[in-house]
């Protein structure tokens, strides 16, 4: 089953490059084929999670050929918390072949094929059970990405594709020694097998900032956030969806799929570098965020903001922590996601992102206020939306580790609050002046569709997170015991609170 | 003494069906005239072909000492012969296209050169390496000045020749060295002498340094590579293909059999060498070919950048390190090919080749299929997974973490990423840049064939072949052992 959800849309992606005729029947056969296939990847996700047994902290539907032997095996196979995010990948993906539906003109059938590739390195990402499996999806994902911001994007495309390529790069191959050298040691590649392994206390600590090179980078955490803002801008809306709701998480899996099971003992010493960029990204991009004149550089920054929320969770190594930084990863996806699609909209009606440009939208684009409206109280963790079940979750975890870094983490809420309010504020109230911005048509059929699914499962979330936590519940718990027994006598790591 | 010559015939059978069948060629050739080049350029080929069916695993060492064949040499000139076969048709449409260079000794020389190189990875005495490294060279000599009437080309020729007799002359001092302080030069015998400590003296350690900077020139290692970007921008398109493909395989096959197994007992001695050359090549081919404007000249420091990757399996000294080196080269070899056939691809309007980056702008628009070939190339030599050029990158990189070398594996990645910048900048042009002047159409069905077939091995379905190049590499490599 995983295989199929893996190997579909490379077969969709070759027969949109390959599907005959003019360009017309090319480009709507690539738009045709792109949105059934990620509906069809959705209805798999939606059938994998029906059939998920949430009790049990094993990974499921295993699937395991040793087809590269002696380098890496074709071994897949997923627990709750990839579960999740592979759900949300598949949900965001039709979402993002609809977004641009009408605003990519040029070269349909290869920006339909890269977003499929990229459907199939994600989920591949959080479906390996293989240590070069995973690095292959982990690093195949740079070049689809590279082409989407280098050939549908923006002005500085050229700078942001660079930047984003090679920043990444960087990180990834600092973490592929590390991985060299652990299968060195472990004589396995097996990942399974690798987050039960003991590795030497002081092996641990270098293997760590190895692994930390990479994720912090894709995650991503100050000081190494910089490529962020730039990619973002860069990217057409559909590609900083999929960098924002999905690629991002990718940092945060590595976390909890490889830093915190393999190496617990190094997890534990660096918990200070965490929570220490964590409070400085949470403090510092906020403020960034408050003066952009850019709407997805606002966005952008506010993103990293979120990110820091995640980590902070995740070191807490408590429940309440750790499951709220994995349901902040799931709910900054769904609410980032929609944020730059809400800037899509505008951007394809006036071709600017500057926020001054706007003003007024309330009147002409009712439907479309309140949509943004609700996106901008979702981000900043109004109660009933998924953003306060997340960022309640990590603030309790976090104040268990320790009191001042939850303090420090509410500032970021509060600061949050302003730079959003204050980009809607800007956007969406005062006069409507501006001749070209009254000319702006409201929300169209096409745009609602999109905008309405990630609506509904914002609430879901928020009224009903259980359905997104059960299945969390047991990995988090194994992943707690094999922290604790790893570091016997540690008071940070609270089992049982 | 008969049956020595009889059992050596057999043995070094492949060798001999060259020889004869580069004779053959050139009588034929001489008797028909260009008009033959077509011909010729196929029966080179079938000449290829008939050599790659009579070669064996059989150990076995002939000629008294000098020729030895094992799983290693095989391995070797399996790749040479397709390498050669390649490069021969690959220049067809090529050479018809000008009509000062359409001529029947390109495929003899291939041939001639082909000999050498089966030689070379065949030595197993410092004379029969000299030999079968000097047929190589000076068929390479007058390939690289092929192009007669222009000035480049016969600039490129003069080049080569100058640095590559000044190497030859290195070469045989360090085995002359060699030679007076230990009395043999037979590798077998060597390997006996150095490993029982008994020749381990100053003496034998500066032929030795000798003998390593003249194949590091062959394979154009750092510091010995300032030839490589003249000689590839000069010469014509397919023999720079030419070179950098089978030559240096042969030579990186003889550098490391010259390590392994003559001076197996020194490793101590070369290791630090071949570091350095390691971790020169991949910095100077990574940084040295940012700003290069020339596809071509690109393509040369990308080869010295890839040589220097290589040698990281080599200074690792284990058999591990070794059978990298032999993946490494296997693959390295698919995607220069590859990159080279998608340059020759690539004409103007009037049929003028296209050899730098601006021009390239576009060419995912007029010809898309090439672009994406291309780009396979490029992704796949900068080493990014899926694509099978990063697994080689990945063995070697295992072969130095398990022998302890960290510092060498890490120069290594952080060279990688320095040098997918500039593969980088070939794909921006292709894919991101405004479409440049159209581009005429592909004109030999044969190079796109062969530029799919290279592609698509290069591709992830490539990784499909990973298991059995790695067991081939293996067995190969033990060998050495």
């Amino acid at each position: 089953m995983l295989s199929i959800l893996i190997m579909l849309p490379v077969v969709a992606c070759a027969w949109i490059l390959l599907a005959p005729g003019d360009e017309m029947r090319r480009a709507a056969n690539a738009r045709m084929t792109a949105l059934a296939v990620t509906s069809i990847e959705f209805a798999i996700g939606i059938l994998l999670w029906l059939s998920f047994d949430t009790a049990s902290s094993a990974f499921q539907f295993v699937e395991n050929l040793p087809l590269f032997a002696p380098y890496l095996a074709w071994h897949l196979g997923i627990d709750g918390i990839s579960l999740m995010l592979i759900m949300l990948s598949v949900f965001l993906m039709p979402l993002c072949i609809l977004a641009s539906w009408t605003s990519i003109q040029k070269r349909v059938p290869e920006y339909m094929a890269a977003f499929l590739l990229m459907e199939t390195l994600m989920i591949g990402v959080f479906a390996s059970l293989d240590l070069f499996l995973f690095y292959l999806f982990f690093e195949g994902g740079l070049i689809p990405m590279y082409l989407i911001i280098g050939i549908w994007g923006g002005a500085r495309r050229i700078y942001a594709s660079y930047k984003f390529f090679l920043y990444t790069l960087l990180g990834s191959v600092v973490m592929l020694l590390a991985m060299l050298y652990m299968t060195g040691v472990a004589h396995t590649t097996d990942i399974t097998t690798l987050m039960a392994f003991n590795f030497a206390p002081g092996v641990q600590t270098w293997l760590w900032l190895a692994f930390f090179a990479s994720f912090a980078v894709k995650m991503p955490m100050w000081p190494v956030h910089t490529w962020l803002p730039d990619a973002h801008v860069e990217a057409p809306t559909a590609g900083s969806v999929i960098l924002a709701g999905v690629l991002l998480k990718l940092g945060g899996y590595g976390f909890v799929r490889f830093s915190l099971p393999m190496f617990p003992q190094a997890s534990v010493q660096l918990m200070w570098l965490i929570f220490a960029l964590s409070m400085v990204a949470v403090v510092y991009t906020s403020i960034v965020a408050l003066v952009q004149t850019d709407m997805k550089k606002l966005i952008a920054y506010s993103s990293v903001a979120h990110m820091a929320f995640v980590t902070a969770g995740l070191f807490a190594f408590n429940t309440q922590g750790l499951e709220g930084g994995v349901l902040m990863m799931l709910s900054h996806g769904l609410v980032s996601g929609a944020l730059f699609l809400c800037v899509g909209v505008i951007y394809d009606r006036l071709h600017t992102r500057d926020i001054d440009r706007y003003g007024g939208l309330a009147d002409n684009m009712p439907k479309y206020a309140l949509f943004f409206l609700f996106f901008t109280m979702a981000s900043i963790g109004l109660p009933a939306t998924s953003g306060f079940v997340a960022e309640f979750l990590v603030l309790a975890g976090s104040y268990k580790a320790a009191s001042w870094l939850a303090l420090i983490m509410t500032t970021g809420i509060i600061l949050g609050a302003a730079y959003m309010l204050y980009l809607y504020r800007r956007v969406v109230f005062g006069a409507l002046v501006k001749d070209d911005v009254r000319a702006m048509p409201d929300l169209s059929a096409r745009e609602v569709a999109i905008l309405l699914p990630i609506t509904l499962a914002v609430l879901w979330m928020g009224i009903y997170p259980a359905s997104f936590l059960k299945p969390l519940r047991a990995p988090v718990a194994a992943l707690l015991v094999r922290l604790s027994a790893a570091n016997p006598g540690e008071q940070s790591v609270n089992l049982h609170k | 003494m008969i049956h020595d010559l009889a059992s050596s015939i057999h043995l070094a059978f492949p060798e001999l069906i060259l020889a004869v069948g580069a004779l053959i060629l050139l009588v034929v050739g001489v008797f028909l005239g260009d008009r033959s080049l077509t011909g010729l350029s196929w029966a080179a080929v079938g000449v290829f072909a008939l050599a790659g069916l009579h070669l064996h695993f059989g150990p076995g060492i002939a000629f008294g000492g000098l020729y030895v064949n094992d799983a290693f040499s095989t391995f070797f000139k399996v790749l040479i012969l397709s390498a050669a076969g390649v490069s021969v048709l690959l220049a067809l449409p090529y050479l018809k296209h000008s009509a000062t260079s359409a001529r029947f000794e390109y495929p003899v020389l291939l041939t001639l050169g082909a000999l050498g190189m089966c030689m070379m990875v065949s030595a197993n005495d410092l004379l029969s390496l000299y030999v079968g490294l000097e047929l190589q060279s000076l068929a390479a000599y007058v390939l690289a000045a092929f192009n007669r009437s222009e000035s480049r080309s016969s600039e490129a020729g003069l080049k080569y020749f100058v640095l590559g007799a000044l190497a030859s002359g290195i070469l045989l001092y360090g085995i002359s060295l060699v030679y007076g302080f230990t009395g043999t030069t037979n590798f077998t015998a060597l390997h006996g002498l150095v490993h029982g400590g008994a020749a381990r003296n100053i003496g034998v350690l500066v032929g030795l340094v000798f003998i390593l900077s003249g194949l590091a020139f062959k394979v154009s290692a750092v510091p010995f590579h300032m030839w490589t970007p003249d000689v590839y921008e000069g010469a014509p398109t397919p023999v720079a293909a030419f070179f950098a493909a089978a030559p240096k395989a042969a030579a990186m096959g003889l550098l490391v059999r010259v390590s392994m197994q003559a001076f197996g007992g020194m490793v101590v001695d070369w290791q630090q060498i071949v570091m350095f050359a390691a971790i020169a090549s991949m910095l100077l081919g990574a940084v040295g070919a940012i700003g290069q404007t020339n596809i071509k000249r690109l393509l040369a420091y990308s080869s010295i950048n890839n040589v220097g990757f290589a040698l990281i399996g080599l200074s690792a000294a284990t058999p591990a390190g070794v059978a990298s080196v032999l993946f490494y080269m296997t693959v390295y070899l698919v995607m220069t090919l590859g990159s080279f056939l998608c340059v020759l691809a690539m004409r103007d309007a009037s049929g003028k080749p296209v050899e730098t980056l601006a021009s390239l702008a576009g060419l995912s628009r007029s010809r898309p299929g090439l672009a994406a070939a291309l780009a396979v190339f490029m992704f796949s030599l900068a080493g990014i997974p899926p694509l099978l050029g990063f697994w080689p990158k990945f063995a070697v990189f295992t072969a130095a973490i398990d022998a302890q070398q960290y510092v060498l594996a890490t120069i290594g990645v952080l060279a990688s990423v320095i040098g997918a910048y500039y593969y980088l900048r070939v794909i921006k042009a292709m894919y991101f840049d405004e479409p440049a002047p159209v581009f005429a159409p592909a004109d030999s069905r044969v190079n796109t064939a062969m530029i799919g077939a290279a592609a698509l091995f290069c591709s992830p379905i490539g990784m499909f072949a990973i298991t059995p190049l790695t067991s081939a590499a293996q067995a190969a490599a033990l060998a050495l052992f």
